[in-house]
Parts: structure tokens; C-alpha cells; sequence
């Protein structure tokens, strides 16, 4: 009860500042902004003639790849920056409330960021039937998949004071991430390596996963696979926060 | 309340702090002297829970650091270094959080932050974002957030930085109220600040206690302590000085100065200093001389905090 308050301070706290700031604003204008012109104007939401969101959730990986860093990436460089870290940590809340507090507040951002793009839902439904069951699907694996950049940039955030610094880790990061399993990629190294060593690699990858949920499955393995991604960097995040204390 | 047991803290190969020791109670204002880099900001931090010690141990109200640091943390309010604030809230907002991060609710919540405010002069700022306080008020608000739960045990790290003389003052009759029902901990480098507002103080340098006493003990311990100066309008320094030497108790007669005759007179045992100066005001009036001035010195901390802190001239370098 109390840690879940703990977590809700954190959480609020890190919202308010964000919100008094431009940077939540610019982040959500900017992701409606690039997800509109990338679906209709380059994903040929029109001309596939298809009543689905494909085109729509197709783009969220490379959208969130530079979106997502660039909103987290002060999540705890900004503190260690001002000294705020300090106080923080010495108020009587653990570093998992703390960690768990500012990740769950910038994702309430990019949720209410993804919510607002309910007017292409309204569209598809409009100009045909699609299968709302896909789109539920599409955005929770949207969610899921702007979380797991979330916790990489919590992660990045924790190990430098330089947000600059902060933001190119995790875009590298989140880059290799969608990488190992995207099929230029994967046909390149087709020509070099066992396809068992290329599979085990692609299971390592964003992308797979995030397209088998776009496809309209919630397999439970896709869902543990970007939890335990986002489980392994906040853990990631923690241990840096742990060891920089040590001095 | 504060204990803190043989405190090491090594950064790489370099030990910040160095075998720290010492207890505060309650009704105790602790003063913490030291040079920069001394390892007065470590120990603070290391008691706050900020950073884990290499070894030793740090205790508040029973409570280790370590093993417990969210009940340890609960009774502490901490203004760290240079008083960092979220600049992006605004000064009533920023208290809230903390006040909530320390589990305060309701009305409850609003009482501490109004109080707070109150008692750090925030009002005229408190619906102003803090980016754009000077620096005086950023630092009264960071106060205001160590002392918001109304905890028993303060640690300030330079709680008068950066303040102006009326800020000062206020700040330390601050802590010198609070200090009646507290135990307080405050790092400083203005020595009269010591005098005026601890009950107790610490002169810490390489990461070790080097002085560890009352204000006046420490005085005590300064070179010209308990020495009596004279002086005298119509007489020259080296005509009073056979006089001098012959009154009872005295070790050694110094002129400091010629015309008008100032002298230094050294008592064979600092406590009968009192004595020994009674007997040359017999003196003086018996011999009509027109003394201006007649007083015991009383030490300066400053004398004792050079002395004891400054590399190669230490004769308290290795006392405890």
C-alpha cells in the first residue's frame, strides 16, 4: 500500500515536471504528427485498399526508436545533473519505487500519446470493417513495444549525467533491438550463418515479436518476451543506480 | 540518536572518510568543521543513506543505514550540498512531493507545507517556480523540505551557503530553536557560526576527527588561550616588564609592542590565569601606571581550526 504510494509520488512528481515542461507536449504533437504522415502518406494507408491498421502500427518502431530515448532520456541524467538524485534517494523511498515511479510516468505519456491516435481507429472503422480485435492487438503491442525502448532509455539515462549522451546509448541499444530481427538484416546474414544461429538471434529481436502481435495473436511468449525485456533493463537500471553509489 | 561507528569510506585508493566515530543525542547541535575535501560532505552522506559506507557503520534511533534504510531515512531530514531542487515545480508543489514521499496525506500534507513555509519565509515565493528563485530562497526551500515531517534528527550540509547576513542569522537562530528537541548535525567553514549556534564540534580533516569537543574546549586549545594582554598609555613595554616577571604565577613576559606598551603574559597553569591577573591589576594600581586594557584571551577557533588542520605545522595532527 504505502510503496504503491511511494511509486504514485515518484510517478507524479516526475509527470509535473514533465507537464510544466515542453517536453511531453513536443513528444505527443510530434508522434501524431510523424504517425499520420508516415501512414498515409508513405504507408499507402489508401492504396492497400485493406480495411486494417498495418501501415498505422508498421511505423511504431522506427517512430518510437528516436521518440521514445528523446522523452526518457532525462528521466535520471536530469537528476544526477541538478543533485536532485541525492535528495530523492534519501527520502524514505527505495530506488524500485523510484524507478518504477519515473518509468510508469513516462509511459503514461506515451500512452496518452498513443490514445490520441483513436481519429485513424475512427477512419478504418468509418471506410470499412476491419477486425477490431487486430487493432486491440496493435496497440498493446505498441504499448508494450514503446515500453521496452522506455526502460533501455531508463536504463541509458541511469549510467551518464549527459542526456545528449543518454539519448544516443539508447537509441544504439533500441537499434539492435529491432535489427536482429528485421528481414534485410536477417537475409544478409542468411548467406553467412546456420539459420538455427540466425532464429535464436531473431528471438532476441523487438521485431518479431511485435509483428506476430501486429498480426492479431497475443501469444503469451511475445507478451513474456517484451516484459522480461523491460524487467531485465529496469533490474539493468537499478544495478547502475546500486553501483554509482558505491562510488 | 545519531551514532556513527568507525566510518570508512574509500573512492578507489583515495579514503574520504577515514575511521569516523561519534554520537549526537537529542538537544545536541553538532558542528561539523573541516577544510574542503575534508570527507564532512561523505559522512553526511553516508549517514543520510545517500551512499553505502565501505565499512563501519552509521545508526539513527536505532536504525542502521544499511540494514534499514527506509525507517532510518523516515526520521532524517537532509539538506544536502548546494540544496538541489527540481527546478521544474513550483516551491508549494515541490513540498508536497516530499511531504508525500514521506508519507504525509491530506490535511496533514498541507499542514507541514504550510508550516514549513512559515518557518522559512517562503511565502512571498511559494506559488513560483523554483527556476526562478534567487539563490537564497532555493536554499530556504530546500531547507524547508528537511525540516518539513518535523523530524528528530537533522543533517545540514552547509545550511548558511550562499545566504546573506539576515539569512544567516535567521537560519542559525533556526537550528538553534529547532535544536532543543532535536538532534542536528550541520557542516560549516564560518568558525563564529560554531560558537554561536553548537553545542558541540567536530574539526574533521583527511577524513579523520582531529578535535572532538565543546566550542570553548576547543578555544582552550588555541596557542594564546588563557594568556593575559596589557596595556599600558604612559610607560614603555621594556620599563613594565621587569615588574611583570616578578608577580606570582607568571612563566613569561612578552612585549608586543613598544609605545604604547602592549604585553603577553604567559601564567604558569592556564587555570589561575584569573588570579594572575588580579594580582597585576594590584600591581598596576600601586605603581600608577595608566592601563587602557587588561584581559585574559580567550583562544580563537580560528587559531585552533588552522593549527590542527593545516599540513606540516599539526601538533594536533596526531591527537585523536
Amino acid at each position: 500500500m504505502n510503496c504503491f504510494g511511494n511509486i504514485w509520488s515518484v510517478a507524479k512528481r516526475e509527470l509535473s515536471g514533465t507537464v510544466s515542461s515542453p517536453v511531453a507536449y513536443v513528444f505527443i504533437v510530434i508522434f501524431l504528427l510523424l504517425s499520420a504522415f508516415f501512414t498515409f502518406m508513405i504507408g499507402g494507408f489508401f492504396e492497400r485498399g485493406q480495411a486494417s491498421l498495418a501501415s498505422f502500427f508498421g511505423w511504431h518502431p522506427w517512430l518510437y526508436l528516436f521518440l521514445v530515448p528523446a522523452v526518457g532520456m532525462r528521466m535520471w541524467a536530469e537528476e544526477r545533473r541538478s543533485g536532485t538524485i541525492e535528495l530523492l534517494l534519501t527520502l524514505p523511498v527505495t530506488a524500485w519505487q523510484a524507478i518504477v515511479g519515473k518509468f510508469l510516468a513516462y509511459l503514461i505519456i506515451i500512452a496518452v500519446a498513443l490514445l490520441l491516435t483513436f481519429p485513424v481507429w475512427i477512419t478504418v472503422n468509418y471506410l470499412g470493417a476491419p477486425d477490431n480485435g487486430i487493432i486491440v492487438a496493435g496497440y498493446t503491442g505498441s504499448l508494450l513495444l514503446a515500453a521496452s525502448y522506455l526502460a533501455v532509455t531508463s536504463f541509458t539515462s541511469a549510467l551518464t549525467r549527459n542526456q545528449v549522451v543518454s539519448f544516443i546509448l539508447a537509441v544504439v541499444i533500441c537499434l539492435f533491438l529491432i535489427l536482429a530481427g528485421w528481414p534485410p538484416v536477417l537475409n544478409l546474414l542468411h548467406r553467412v550463418f546456420s539459420p538455427g544461429l540466425i532464429d535464436f538471434v531473431a528471438a532476441f529481436s523487438v521485431m518479431t515479436h511485435f509483428d506476430s502481435i501486429q498480426r492479431g495473436v497475443l501469444d503469451l511468449r511475445d507478451i513474456i518476451f517484451f516484459l522480461s525485456v523491460i524487467l531485465f533493463f529496469l533490474f539493468a537500471t537499478h544495478a547502475v543506480l546500486l553501483a554509482r553509489r558505491a562510488g | 540518536m545519531i551514532k556513527v561507528e568507525d566510518l570508512r569510506k574509500n573512492f578507489g585508493t583515495k579514503a574520504a572518510v577515514d575511521g569516523v566515530s561519534f554520537n549526537v543525542e537529542k538537544g545536541e547541535i553538532l558542528g561539523f568543521l573541516g577544510p574542503n575535501g575534508a570527507g564532512k560532505s561523505t559522512t553526511m552522506r553516508i549517514l543520510t543513506g545517500f551512499l553505502p559506507p565501505t565499512s563501519g557503520s552509521a545508526e539513527v534511533d536505532g536504525f542502521d543505514l544499511e540494514d534499514q534504510p527506509v525507517e532510518a531515512k523516515r526520521l532524517i531530514g537532509y539538506l544536502p550540498e548546494n540544496a538541489p531542487c527540481y527546478d521544474d515545480m513550483f516551491v508549494s508543489g515541490f513540498l508536497k512531493f516530499c511531504g508525500e514521499a514521506r508519507g504525509l496525506r491530506g490535511g496533514k500534507l498541507n499542514d507541514a507545507v504550510g508550516r514549513a513555509i512559515a518557518t522559512c519565509f517562503l511565502e512571498p515565493v511559494a506559488h513560483q517556480s523554483i527556476d526562478t528563485l534567487s539563490k537564497g530562497y532555493r536554499h530556504r526551500t530546500c531547507l524547508a523540505q528537511a525540516i518539513l515531517h518535523d523530524p528528530p534528527v537533522l543533517v545540514l550540509d552547509e545550511p548558511t551557503d550562499g545566504l546573506d547576513p539576515n539569512q544567516k542569522h535567521e537560519v542559525r537562530s533556526l537550528i538553534r530553536r529547532m535544536g532543543k528537541d532535536k538532534a542536528i548535525i550541520f557542516s560549516t567553514h564560518i568558525l563564529e557560526e560554531v560558537e554561536a549556534v553548537c553545542t558541540r564540534a567536530i574539526i574533521i580533516d583527511r577524513g579523520r576527527i582531529v578535535a572532538n569537543g565543546t566550542p570553548d574546549e576547543l578555544k582552550g586549545r588555541a596557542s594564546g588561550a588563557g594568556t593575559i594582554v596589557l596595556r599600558a598609555a604612559d610607560r614603555g613595554g621594556a620599563a613594565l616588564r621587569p615588574f611583570l616577571e616578578k608577580v606570582e604565577g607568571c612563566s613569561a613576559v612578552e612585549v608586543l609592542e613598544e609605545q604604547p606598551a602592549v604585553l603577553r603574559l604567559r601564567p604558569k597553569d592556564a587555570s589561575t590565569a584569573s588570579g594572575l591577573a588580579a594580582r597585576v591589576h594590584e600591581l598596576a594600581v600601586r605603581e600608577k601606571w595608566k592601563l587602557i586594557e587588561l584581559r585574559i584571551e580567550e583562544g580563537r577557533l580560528d587559531d585552533v581550526f588552522r593549527s590542527i588542520t593545516l599540513p606540516d605545522t599539526a601538533p594536533g595532527r596526531d591527537a585523536k
